[in-house]
């Protein structure tokens, strides 16, 4: 289990816990967390459920496979700290995580 | 004015299978799709990728399994409208007059939503002021080529549309490519050419680069593009491209009637029928209790969505379930012989 933190747009703090094993989108979508679409289910298809990782938790995460990249360069203002919250795994290690929502998705 | 006993809206694998399903109780219908090719996501989103839970395949790509729905269908004559948006669906009478972007016009008793998602739109650059400059001076996709000769065309992206425009469009033009990253995830060849024009000074490169802001009055006139360390430069062009792809959007849907959460529409399970009488919805636009949104399951949803329309279009006719193995009505409308 980890706490997660999700900064909409608007700057408020959305604080939920996650499972372990679920993605950090997955956490989102279940608390119905505003902005992060995920429209093709995680399939790393469509860069809905892009976050800006916060710096300190950045270099942390596990690095990106290439694909994940090739999606960001579709995202809605990717930035070096541009994840898709799909291919983030939550685990205990992850517990305090922080990440913010770009203003849209698309 | 079309008329048809159900219209699909969606050519995805759900909308093929549904077709399928229409045609073998011996109802005639009618597809429509904003893309302009046959597959939806399938095609769009994950050609090449492997799919491995398609009941009796153990391993198909999303090419492959269109293809073979396409097989499916081969025996029926079915229409499939490509590159038309459905825009606008009202009731007349007892038929729904359902209308397109292109002004195509149908009349069905049956509309089936097979929108996955909803319809793909090309994705745009997030600076609001491009707006202003779309479809005249700023392009998500290129209809005439001839409007760039000897001028100067700012394209970004890093995928193949990207590339493949900035090497066709560097014999006439001067081009500025722009990118993001170092890397391009167009195909390798693609990819050498552009950095070889690149060297020879034929295609200006600009990476880890992204648009910043764009000025002009009725046509641009110049872009400022920036990178992370916030380090800008002035572009003077007279065209812009922007290829980052097709994104999905509900579009038009939202404005039918129907009830929708989260992008999806409620559905009942027996008919897949939404709150409004001889509109359905099926696949992964559907949502009822339950729902899993996997290619199998919008198989059974279309498969029961057909069932449904049969009311509809024959009121009065009774529907009588029959097995595609020992049914002589449904080989003779396969064309395949009886034993």
């Amino acid at each position: 289990m980890a706490k997660i933190t999700f900064i909409t747009h608007d700057n408020k703090n959305h604080t939920v816990d996650v499972q372990n094993g679920l993605t950090v989108m997955e956490g989102a979508v279940q608390n119905d967390i505003p902005g992060i679409d995920a429209d093709c289910g995680g399939g790393m298809a469509c860069a809905t459920c892009h976050v800006y990782v916060k710096d300190e938790w950045f270099d942390k995460l596990p690095v990106k496979e290439d694909g994940e990249e090739d999606m960001l360069d579709m995202a809605f203002e990717p930035k070096k700290n541009s994840r898709l919250s799909c291919q983030i795994i939550v685990s205990d290690d992850l517990d305090g995580l922080e990440v913010s929502i770009p203003s849209k998705q698309s | 004015m079309n008329k048809t006993d159900a219209l699909i809206i969606g050519a995805g694998p759900t909308g093929l299978f549904t077709a399928h399903q229409l045609k073998l109780i011996g109802l005639n219908c009618e597809i429509v799709d904003n893309l302009d090719k046959i597959g939806g996501q399938c095609i769009e989103l994950y050609p090449d990728k492997p799919i491995y839970d398609i009941p009796a395949v153990p391993e198909c790509t999303g090419e492959e399994l269109t293809n073979n729905l396409i097989n499916q269908i081969k025996p029926f004559d079915i229409k499939i409208h490509l590159s038309e948006r459905v825009d606008e669906v009202k009731k007349e009478g007892d038929n729904w007059i359902v209308k397109t972007n292109n002004d195509k016009e149908f009349s069905t008793p049956n509309v089936i939503i097979a929108g996955g998602v909803g319809s793909f739109e090309p994705r745009k650059f997030p600076v609001k002021e491009c707006e202003k400059f779309e479809n005249k001076s700023l392009f998500y996709s290129i209809r005439d080529k001839k409007i760039f000769e000897g001028k100067t065309v700012s394209i970004f992206g890093g995928g193949d549309s990207a590339l493949d425009w900035a090497v066709e469009l560097s014999k006439n033009s001067k081009v500025n490519l722009i990118h993001r990253r170092d890397d391009f995830r167009g195909a390798q060849a693609t990819v050498d050419t552009v950095n070889e024009l690149a060297k020879d000074g034929k295609i200006n490169l600009y990476t880890k680069y992204q648009m910043s802001s764009i000025e002009g009055d009725d046509q641009v006139k110049s872009i400022n593009i920036k990178n992370d360390n916030n380090e800008t430069k002035n572009l003077k062009t007279d065209y812009v491209l922007g290829f980052f792809g097709l994104i999905m959007q509900l579009g038009p849907i939202a404005n039918w009637g129907l009830n929708i959460d989260k992008k999806t529409i409620e559905v009942d399970t027996e008919k897949f029928e939404t709150n409004q009488k001889g509109i359905y919805a099926v696949g992964d636009i559907c949502n009822y209790p339950g729902k899993l949104k996997l290619i199998l399951s919008g198989f059974h949803e279309g498969a029961l969505a057909a069932r449904a329309c049969f009311k509809l279009a024959r009121p009065d006719e009774k529907y009588r379930f029959e097995f595609t193995t020992s049914s002589k009505t449904i080989k003779e409308r396969l064309g395949v012989k009886g034993d």
